[in-house]
């Protein structure tokens, strides 16, 4: 079901009356219930891998929490009569047991992630909705029982909630139980302030992806499905206007999914901060789809890097090659494995892959040259300058229009014949002179865009001490009334929706 | 803040944007008042000031272009309008007639059966054409419902800013003009054309893989006949003299064993050269697609005497009636006369 269908407005008002019309105690059961007529309307096949995912994780972890709570017990209770010695055989005995378990839940999730990721005829058909987001929230949720950071949850209906809670299904965010299970099962009073911001954010969420990226998602698609048409300057328009289209689209949908929590009274991570404000891509990273970065760095790169294969590895460098070597490389290594996971996690085709490690090969460069920048600045131009600051979040932005070519082709080999044909600056005579009018959108659209994303590029730069919805809440009523139903009606008029448009599903929904 | 105070806040702004949203939609829906107009035809009909009318007429541009209500009152003193509108499926003519009945009960239906060769709604450009001027009843319900084309919605139908909110690039000065009141284009539903455009030479249809009409076209055959047969109405079948869309004998032998098996009246027109004396060089102003005004007169001037037969009254003696026919009568001379 699309977020931005007539059929997910009337399921979400029907499921929110529902929900406070309820005694409070049966507000999980409906929401529940709410969680699999969505996935169900999705296709019914997807109950089948989510049920695995559910049933493997939740078995594995309530097995690993149950094992930790006997083996505590049974150290406790042979306290006198085991030596040290035995009590830590017996812990590294269990320990292994645990590990298995994990190990073996977590194959079997990522088998059948591969399944679907990896093209083939059966299951890409499949493709299950948000796979690879329950997918990851599982495992991370599996892998802190086994650290011991979380204890497992008791109930099978408990869980089940936490990862098939719909709003979160389509993009994301990647939730982590800890986060999530607080608010997501508490009972809720009827909050007027949250069904207000809630609806609020949700409405800002189809501003951005009506009015903007699904406007230009048209040009994109010309574009990038006419090569031998559009190329040469085309190219740097498309990269430009697809890292408009994916920022009001991913994190439109973003607005959407937390939003419609906040109405339910859940409260979900933020996955977004103004990350075309980044500095630095290693920055952009810190502020973009952070959910997904930060699970990848605690549940990927700490791992790995603490493994004794590294440690040894580490000790092995730095015995041969010194201690800058030691300490870097290991590191690399890590970041390598991870970066390369996380160009498979978005596609299984070589654009994604080498997109990947396009991206890890900027940040090791940054890594490596940061003693040079440091050097730079201190005799040069001060780092904190705002000339240079602007000068900084512009080159990073050009950078990502470059990197976010990646997702337009299928193959590696076109995106870099697409960067290849770019720098001819072919037909950018013919784009200048109306070229850029024939691509599916008139003047009057690109006019939408440009005022839209100046009103979004507004909206971050007012968000940045306080949300914007706190502000306006201050505001006389009538200005609230005001700038919400303009918000509105804005959506409605110039939103790219109904007939004579292609619904265009949310871009990270393939993912 | 107090529960009634914001109860109020929530009500003023919940009035005031449904009273936005209102001129909103009457400013960005079409209007039809240049360029494509068949999109007002149907809508037209309720203006009536008499809506007793012994004929009734349902079908597409056969019927509207091809039969004036104007003619027929001149010549046989018969009340009739034509609910026709652009590519008028069966399904929609039959809710138009069910439509019609909430209103008044005809002598005689005449229906084209030029649309039986559809079995599925071909574009949504066209059913807008015909359910959007529709009053809201059950029939108009019945006939989104028959007629919707895959990625149409019925919510898009209930609140037309949905369907048109894209309309604010292409808005004119008669967008602001006509937002609450439109003028006629039709004459009784007679779209009038005068100009002149004689038939060439029309090629013989493509043959066809199957020439049956389909299981809901026939559906919607029977529910009509049924309908007129309830309500004790004459249903009469025509086919319009277009030489294009090309009418296959198949069909015709489809349409003849239908007429025959039911004991309704059938004519061809395209068989009725002769008798009706239509010109193809000068009572056609597309090239034999639609006849022009000429040619409308011709064949009302024909199915005058059989709609007499079949039931209709001369109520030129009726002098409310008369009277209303003199006032449109004017506008449909005049216009005729601009015209030519």
């Amino acid at each position: 079901m699309l977020f931005t269908s007539y059929a997910f407005i009337g399921f979400v008002l029907v499921l929110l009356v529902l929900y406070y019309a309820v005694p409070r105690r049966f507000q999980k059961l409906i929401l529940f219930v709410g969680n699999v007529c969505f996935y169900v309307m999705s296709g019914w096949t997807n109950l089948i891998f989510m049920g695995i995912t559910i049933l493997s994780t939740y078995g594995a972890a309530r097995w690993i929490g149950n094992n930790i709570d006997a083996q505590k017990a049974y150290v406790k209770a042979h306290k006198e009569e085991l030596s040290r010695e035995e009590k830590k055989a017996y812990k590294a005995k269990e320990k292994k047991k645990r590990k298995l378990i994990a190990a073996l839940a977590v194959i079997l999730n990522v088998a059948l992630l591969a399944l679907v990721k990896f093209p083939n005829r059966i299951f890409l058909f499949l493709m299950p909705m948000g796979i690879s987001f329950y997918t990851l929230m599982s495992l991370g949720y599996l892998l802190d029982v086994y650290w011991e950071k979380q204890k497992p949850e008791k109930s099978l209906f408990r869980f089940a909630l936490f990862v098939s809670f719909f709003p979160q299904l389509v993009q994301g965010p990647i939730s982590r139980f800890k986060d999530l299970s607080e608010s997501l099962y508490a009972e809720h009073a009827l909050d007027w302030k949250n069904i207000y911001y809630g609806f609020v954010r949700v409405l800002w969420g189809f501003f951005k992806k009506l009015v903007i990226a699904d406007r230009l998602s048209v040009v994109i698609a010309t574009i990038s499905g006419d090569f031998d048409t559009y190329n040469g300057a085309y190219i740097f328009l498309e990269m430009f206007l697809y890292t408009i289209q994916l920022y009001a689209d991913f994190s439109g949908g973003i607005d959407i999914t937390i939003g419609v929590a906040q109405m339910l009274g859940v409260e979900m991570a933020e996955n977004f901060i103004r990350p075309y404000f980044s500095k630095s891509l290693k920055e952009y990273w810190r502020r973009w789809h952070i959910t997904m970065s930060t699970w990848f760095r605690d549940y990927l790169f700490y791992p790995i890097s603490i493994t004794k294969t590294m440690q040894n590895f580490s000790k092995f460098l730095r015995a041969h090659f010194g201690d800058y070597i030691g300490k870097r490389l290991p590191v690399y290594v890590a970041s390598f494995i991870v970066w390369f996971v996380t160009g498979i996690w978005h596609g299984t085709t070589s654009n994604f892959i080498v997109w990947g490690l396009v991206n890890y090969v900027i940040l090791m460069i940054s890594e490596e040259l940061e003693p040079a920048y440091a050097a730079f600045h201190e005799k040069c131009i001060p780092a904190e300058a705002k000339g240079w600051r602007v000068f900084m979040v512009l080159r990073t932005f050009t950078m990502l229009c470059f990197l976010k070519l990646f997702d337009c082709y299928q193959s590696a080999g076109e995106v870099f014949r697409a960067y290849g044909s770019a720098f001819t600056f072919a037909k950018l005579d013919e784009l200048v002179h109306g070229g850029w009018l024939q691509l599916g959108m008139s003047l009057a659209d690109y006019v939408v865009v440009a005022i839209g994303s100046v009103v979004i590029l507004t909206v971050s730069l007012i968000q940045r001490p306080e949300s914007v919805r706190d502000q306006l809440s201050r505001k006389p009523f009538a200005l609230q009334a005001g700038v919400v139903m303009a918000l509105f009606l804005v959506t409605l008029i110039f939103g790219a929706y109904g007939m004579g448009y292609d619904a265009s599903q949310f871009i990270y929904n393939r993912f | 803040m107090k529960k009634s105070v914001i109860l109020r806040r929530v009500v003023a702004v919940g009035l005031l944007l449904i009273f936005i949203l209102y001129m909103l939609q009457r400013l960005l829906v079409p209007k039809y008042i240049t360029g494509i107009v068949e999109g007002a035809f149907v809508a037209e009909y309720y203006r009536e000031p008499d809506k007793n009318f012994d004929v009734i007429f349902v079908g597409d541009c056969e019927v509207y272009e091809n039969f004036s209500p104007a003619e027929l009152w001149k010549e046989y003193g018969i009340h009739s309008y034509i609910r026709g509108s652009a590519q008028q499926y069966i399904w929609q003519s039959y809710y138009l007639l069910e439509d019609t009945l909430r209103f008044h009960k005809p002598e005689v239906v005449v229906f084209n059966i030029q649309s039986l060769q559809y079995d599925e709604s071909q574009s949504e450009a066209y059913n807008r054409m015909t359910l959007e001027g529709m009053q809201w009843s059950p029939a108009k319900v019945g006939s989104i419902r028959a007629s919707m084309t895959e990625g149409e919605h019925f919510l898009d139908y209930v609140f037309p800013i949905l369907r048109y909110h894209d309309r604010w690039k292409e808005l004119t000065a008669d967008d602001v003009k006509y937002m609450f009141k439109t003028e006629p284009v039709t004459y009784n539903g007679y779209y009038m054309r005068t100009d002149v455009l004689a038939a060439g030479d029309i090629p013989e249809g493509r043959p066809l893989e199957n020439y049956d009409f389909g299981d809901k076209a026939w559906e919607y055959m029977d529910k009509i006949r049924a309908l007129c047969e309830e309500n004790d109405i004459q249903l009469v079948m025509v086919k319009a003299p277009s030489l294009y869309p090309y009418w296959y004998p198949e069909y015709e032998e489809q349409v003849e064993a239908y007429a025959a098996k039911y004991d309704l009246p059938y004519y061809n027109f395209l068989e009725l050269q002769e008798e009706t004396g239509v010109d193809y060089s000068t009572d056609t102003y597309d090239g034999g697609l639609h006849m022009n005004l000429s040619g409308a007169k011709k064949l009302s001037h024909y199915i005058g005497p059989i709609l007499l037969e079949n039931g209709a009254a001369d109520r030129r003696d009726d002098a409310a009636l008369s009277r209303i026919w003199d006032e449109k009568l004017v506008r449909y001379e005049e216009a005729a006369s601009k015209k030519e």
